[in-house]
């Protein structure tokens, strides 16, 4: 067996993660552990210049309040998520973001990144909330000021994160390895703060063979957070919320600048438009049915129900988007080509700064958007807490703003002390985007320093077996495949392990089928999710014979196991959950309804770290805002 | 594929400890083969295409070929990526060409300066973030009357 070192880094804040979050919680943290002499560490798997949901870039900032020019109110927004979420979500927390959210984007326009502006010099807005930026470099401006601010020795990259250190009742470092050399590494600290994004490849994608990197959600985001805080022993909450963006097919383009700056249609291969034909399916959502803009999981599912009745393809009609803008100049033919120059720039400008694919697969179909319309579709389930999505950990709101059952202490502390979540890796509050997931970082890196002044907890002291236990549970992967490998003349096939690559595929298969994915039209029930609970239960116990040849390998091993717990809380909690609330996400059959009596509330789940036994619980929706009538419902 | 290395042009990075393509792929798939010395992608099916590779290596060794099981080929979409903007030529599969220039950032590489130039409040105790309220262009923070 290979010799594998063991380094212990001490600090005092953990920063798990090296993405959106992760940067606003060290750019903030930075400067208050300045003020009291704490240190600030951050680990992450990747580069951090180019890690995360933000690695290739974006193109608009989708959140922005506007709350300096009177644009929008803290209101306005929580209605907006609110109502987004079919009435289940945490307005402290989401009142909080949007009260700093703008702040976080004024740095980062003086950190450098293009935000456009017209010619009176105010921000160009995509949609109410969204802004254009040429935000190619995004991520690496928001990494350098996160840099700038610890100090390029404080950043471990390309360091994977296993789990969680638990003393008792607190959180107390993590433990992970080097992709790159044979250290182990023990993190202990005085708090940690999570933020390893969301989990994609958790449901089989669409795409089966050298495509399937091309999910909507990046690949390398494969439920770190969500493993780390479950084993912490944190109570999760929202984890039947998936996320299933309506994309342009097979490459995933974004749709927003053909919805918005286009003013394109969708229609069906009928030409029927779905938005308007299946108005009347809305009533069966009411309130949420009415309210405007619709829900996005509405969306879908409208859309959906012309899918299901034979009537695709769907197609963005970008044809006709432009042959109306045509129309619209056809006495000025000069003046039309200068807006489509314009228009056609940035239409593609959408596509290179943040899925470039799309633009390959455009250019490989030769795919002239005036001429022909290009097929829209629902991608695969995602877990994304920060976008469409909800899920993550329950965590503590504001002093000032939450009820007092949401209310522990410390803002974005979960239910373990000394364990922040930030980010995708907390939940219940949406629609936070990348600049919302800065802003909420700032706010828990702030709230964990404060932590650390007001409690002065201490390091744990580790016992060499504990190291050692940790060290041979990280590691087995490579000793299975060490131990069996000449057992088989192929390597691939071998009785004694499993190597991570069929694992995913075996997982990817019980939740395609049973959970509710692609292949299921999204649809699900009891019978199918105790099935798949059971296929997972086998699936857990051959976790412990995954096979790795190397280090790379080893990283894969860990990303499914993660995964795989990803799916569980999953499953549960659309199990428990007896109703459908987000139709065009998930469907339970049995349940076909909304069911406002009985589950107007969050779903919570907690596993026992050492039994492993699974407690799921309900949770009262309590407002910030006095409760939203009808007439704010419609009008928020 | 995914990103694939043109052998003619790779120099391994000219044998430094870690190559650059492998040092920003935000999935770990870059990697040099030892004995040719040209690095490659051990996991085509795990790329998000997400150029990173793509737009560091100094010697542009790297392109994409679009995703074999649902791509056409013939097509390539091209970046030249400077210190403030990137240059894309976008070939189509029937000759058309575009060319797009963008930029990408207004400040010299290095230079993010964390409070961005506001004054920083040093109260740990309030709900105000360290380069607030001036940060947000409003008197104070919002709270709840
Ligand atoms: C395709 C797409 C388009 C989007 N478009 C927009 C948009 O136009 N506008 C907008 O505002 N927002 C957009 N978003 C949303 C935005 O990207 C996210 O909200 C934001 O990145 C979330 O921040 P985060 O810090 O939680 O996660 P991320 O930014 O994804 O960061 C996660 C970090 O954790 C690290 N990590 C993961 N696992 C481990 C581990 N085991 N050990 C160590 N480190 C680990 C990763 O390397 C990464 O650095 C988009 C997202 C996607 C996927
Ligand atoms: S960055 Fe370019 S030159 Fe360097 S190893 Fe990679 S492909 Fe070769
Ligand atoms: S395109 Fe992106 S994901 Fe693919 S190999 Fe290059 S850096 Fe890695």
């Amino acid at each position: 067996m290979r010799d594998i070192k063991t380094v212990v880094v001490d600090t005092d804040l953990l920063i798990l993660g090296g993405g959106m979050a992760a940067c606003g919680a060290a750019v903030e943290a930075a400067h208050w552990a300045k003020k009291n002499g704490l240190k600030v560490t951050m680990v992450d798997k990747a580069a951090v210049d180019r890690s995360g949901a933000v690695a290739m870039g974006l193109s608009a900032i989708n959140q922005y309040v506007g709350l300096r020019d009177g644009q929008n109110t803290v209101k306005d927004y929580v209605d907006y998520v609110r109502n987004d979420l079919m009435g289940v979500t945490r307005e402290d927390l989401v009142a909080n973001i949007a009260r700093h959210v703008d702040s976080t984007v004024h740095l980062f326009e003086k950190w450098g990144l293009p935000i456009w502006k017209d010619e009176n010099g105010n921000y160009v807005h995509e949609g109410r909330w969204q802004l254009m930026i040429n935000g190619e470099s995004y991520k690496v401006v928001v990494a350098e000021a996160a840099k700038n601010a610890i100090g390029a020795d404080n950043i471990h990259e390309r360091i994977f994160i296993v789990g969680p250190l638990v003393d008792g009742d607190r959180c107390v470092g993590a433990y992970g390895f080097s992709v790159r050399e044979d250290v182990f590494y023990v993190f202990r600290s005085k708090a940690t703060l999570v933020a390893m994004g969301g989990a994609v490849h958790v449901f089989k994608p669409r795409s089966s063979g050298e495509g399937q990197g091309r999910a909507w959600y990046p690949p390398w985001n494969a439920g770190a957070s969500t493993y780390f805080t479950l084993k912490a022993g944190a109570e999760m909450t929202c984890q039947e919320v998936r996320f299933i963006p309506v994309r342009f097919k097979d490459a995933y383009g974004p749709v927003g600048a053909w919805f918005l700056l286009f003013k394109s249609r969708a229609t069906n291969a009928f030409g029927g438009e779905y938005m308007q034909e299946r108005r009347d399916e809305l009533t069966n959502w009411v309130p949420y049915g009415h309210v405007k803009p619709m829900p996005a999981n509405l969306r879908n599912y409208l859309m959906l129900l012309d899918v299901m009745e034979g009537k695709g393809p769907i197609y963005m009609r970008t044809e006709e988007a432009i042959g109306k803008l045509a129309e619209q100049y056809k006495d000025d033919p000069k003046a039309y080509k200068k807006k489509m120059k314009e228009l056609e720039s940035e239409a593609w400008e959408d596509f290179l700064d943040m899925t470039i694919s799309q633009a390959i697969l455009w250019a490989a179909t030769n795919t002239a958007p005036e001429e022909k319309p290009s097929e829209i579709a629902a991608a695969e389930p995602y877990f994304i807490g920060s976008h469409s999505g909800a899920s993550g950990a329950w965590v503590s709101g504001p002093e000032d703003l939450a009820p007092a059952e949401y209310f522990w202490g410390y803002e974005n502390m979960s239910t373990v002390k000394g364990l922040f979540c930030a980010g995708d890796a907390s939940g219940a509050s949406s629609h936070k985007f990348s600049s919302g997931s800065h802003a909420e970082g700032r706010i828990a890196g702030k709230a964990a320093v404060k932590y650390i002044v007001r409690e002065n907890p201490t390091l744990p002291t580790l016992s060499d077996e504990t190291v050692e236990a940790l060290k041979e549970e990280v590691y087995r992967p490579l000793a299975n495949f060490e131990a069996n490998r000449t057992g088989t003349t192929q390597p691939d096939v071998n009785p004694n392990y499993i190597r991570p690559k069929m694992f995913m595929m075996r997982l990817q298969k019980i939740m395609d089928e049973y959970a509710g994915g692609v292949s299921a039209q999204f649809t699900t029930s009891r019978p199918m999710l105790e099935r798949g609970l059971e296929l997972l239960g086998f699936l857990k116990e051959d976790s412990e014979k995954l096979g790795a040849e190397d280090l790379h390998e080893l990283m894969r091993c860990w990303e499914n196991v993660h995964r795989m717990y990803q799916a569980e809380a999953h499953v549960r909690s659309v199990l428990f959950r007896e109703e459908t609330r987000w139709p065009g996400y998930y469907f339970r059959a049995d349940f076909p309804n909304l069911d406002e009596a009985n589950w107007h509330c969050f779903v919570n789940c907690k596993l026992d770290p050492v039994t492993g036994e699974w407690q799921m619980m309900k949770r009262p929706i309590l407002h910030v805002f006095a409760p939203a009538s009808d007439h704010e419902l419609v009008g928020g | 594929m995914p990103s694939f290395v043109n052998p003619e042009k790779c120099d391994g990075c000219k044998a430094l400890d870690s190559t650059a393509c492998q040092h920003i792929c935000p999935n770990d798939l870059m990697v040099l083969d030892k004995e040719t010395m040209k690095a490659y992608n051990r996991e085509p099916e795990m790329c998000w295409e997400c150029y990173n590779c793509v737009k560091i290596c100094p010697t542009q060794a790297v392109d994409v070929r679009g995703y074999a099981d649902f791509v056409p080929m013939g097509a390539s979409v091209v970046p030249m990526r400077s210190t403030d903007a990137i240059m894309w030529t976008v070939r189509f599969r029937n000759g058309n060409v575009k060319r797009f220039k963008f930029p990408i950032r207004t400040t010299p590489e290095g230079q993010a300066e964390p409070a961005g130039g506001w004054p920083t409040e040093p109260d740990l105790d309030s709900p105000v973030l360290f380069t607030e309220p001036d940060s947000l262009g409003l008197p104070a923070v919002w709270t709840r009357n």
